[in-house]
């Protein structure tokens, strides 16, 4: 078995796109962990869709505060110039175009960029959150996910088979394997593990890959 | 004279929720924000058929006792209680494995409806609701199956959904504090639904922190004003 990343590198990777001032919003699970690994020297405001626009780090102490938490029900800390808003003004930030990267997690995402990202085949009652407004509002839409599924099979496919967040919303996919950007072309292997080769990326991928010109071993 | 709005416990305070009424609940999940000696007090008071409006369905106890040690309670004990009839939000149940949220036993079980919203509709729908409009255009579940049997219509060459608005007969929230008239501020992300949910209702019911005297507060940091308040319960922290 070749080595794929863990959940911590993935989250490394994915926060070297954060550029200095940009608002991000993490979504639910691995996407919060990207929070750990700002880039030195550039400064991100993390905006929860609870209403907080540039809380801190986890709490990892006692001396947590469940009336300062992000949208994972996660304790964060104060940081200064940190302000809160209500969820109406918090959904006009994320639905009106005003958040710069958001990164969920999926499920499945489809070779035209389609994310699937809440509901799984006989689980009705689980909802969307706030997945449908964030994968369509935020101006660069990122995905953090495991290149398959448990039992081996493929989640970047032709076609979504679980039920859709947004179509057409998906940019950059981040998984354990590879790199991949969604364009009008289709999708274009950019970075693939180390050891890895496009090849054996393509054969744990349903969609077609595209292999990019400059391919390279992912940068951390 | 104001009318005096102070409750001295959370059970007088909704001792007169009917049978079928429709309630918002504020806060988005679990923790922080949620009005929980409210929501206990109605289990109490035992009002069947109701429309719960809120984010988030709850875990109940039993599941909370894995996210949390000692478990802690929330809209899942109205649930479990058997007084629900229908929700409408944005996670009735959590998407882990099982055990599973009450919602999605009871719904699996037929005996609940739900009414799946996405977050940000949720949240616009009851500002529609509160402040007086028909309804509203938004991008959001377009392509999805939020988008069944809703009208749709190209607005400058983007789709967009028809959404209705949201009102209650009742809003539970949390507040931190509220002066004796009812202006309130909040504290932290313990905001996130009660401020649009406190306008959306007939009977706004808010659980207080502390509750201070008129000209305590610094009226350019009250969030909701007092005519959107009916009665207010004082539960120290």
């Amino acid at each position: 078995m070749k080595m794929r990343l863990d959940e911590e590198t993935i989250a490394l990777r994915a926060a070297k796109e954060f550029e200095d001032g940009m608002v991000v919003n993490l979504g639910y699970g691995m996407p919060g962990l990207c929070a750990n690994f700002i880039p030195e020297g550039r400064t991100i405001f993390f905006q929860s869709e609870n209403g907080v626009l540039g809380y801190g780090p986890l709490l990892t102490d006692e001396e947590k505060d469940y009336e300062l938490i992000n949208a994972s029900d996660q304790p964060v800390t104060h940081l200064p110039g940190m302000c809160f808003f209500d969820s109406a003004v918090s959904f006009d930030m994320i639905r009106g175009g005003h958040i710069d990267v958001v990164i969920l997690g999926a499920y499945q995402v489809s070779e035209k960029g389609d994310l699937a990202n809440w509901g799984r085949p006989g689980r009705p009652a689980t909802g969307m959150g706030g997945g449908m407004d964030l994968a369509l509002g935020g101006k660069k839409l990122m995905v953090m996910m495991l290149h398959t599924t448990k039992e081996g099979g493929p989640r970047i496919v032709r076609q979504c088979t679980f039920p859709l967040t947004a179509r057409n919303c998906v940019k950059k996919i981040f998984t354990d394997i590879a790199v991949i950007d969604v364009t009008k072309q289709g999708l274009v292997l950019r970075e693939v593990a180390p050891a890895w080769t496009a090849e054996e990326v393509q054969a744990l991928t349903e969609a077609k890959l595209i292999i990019g010109e400059d391919l390279k071993e992912i940068e951390l | 004279m104001p009318v005096n709005k102070i409750y001295e416990t959370c059970d007088r305070a909704v001792a007169d929720v009917s049978d079928g009424a429709t309630i918002m609940i504020g806060g988005f999940g679990s923790f922080g924000g949620l009005p929980i000696r409210l929501i206990v007090a109605l289990a109490k008071q035992g009002a069947k058929n109701l429309t719960i409006i809120a984010n988030q369905g709850g875990v109940g106890f039993e599941l909370s006792k894995r996210i949390k040690p000692g478990g802690y309670q929330d809209i899942g004990i109205l649930v479990q209680n058997g007084q629900v009839k229908k929700f409408i939000g944005s996670v009735p149940a959590l998407g882990g494995m099982p055990p599973t949220s009450p919602i999605e036993t009871y719904h699996r079980e037929g005996k609940i409806e739900i009414e799946l919203v996405p977050q940000g509709t949720l949240a616009e729908r009851i500002r529609a609701g509160a402040g007086g409009l028909g309804g509203f255009y938004t991008p959001t579940g377009v392509g999805t199956p939020v988008e069944s049997g809703k009208e749709k219509r190209v607005i400058s060459g983007r789709e967009y959904l028809l959404e209705f608005p949201l009102t209650a007969d009742f809003a539970l929230i949390k507040a931190h504090k509220a002066d004796t008239l009812g202006n309130l501020v909040y504290r932290g992300t313990a905001r996130c639904f009660n401020p649009p949910m406190a306008m959306a209702a007939k009977i706004t019911i808010v659980e207080v922190d502390q509750l201070v005297q008129v000209g305590e507060l610094n009226p350019e940091t009250v969030v909701t004003p007092h005519l959107f308040v009916s009665r207010i319960v004082e539960v120290p922290r």
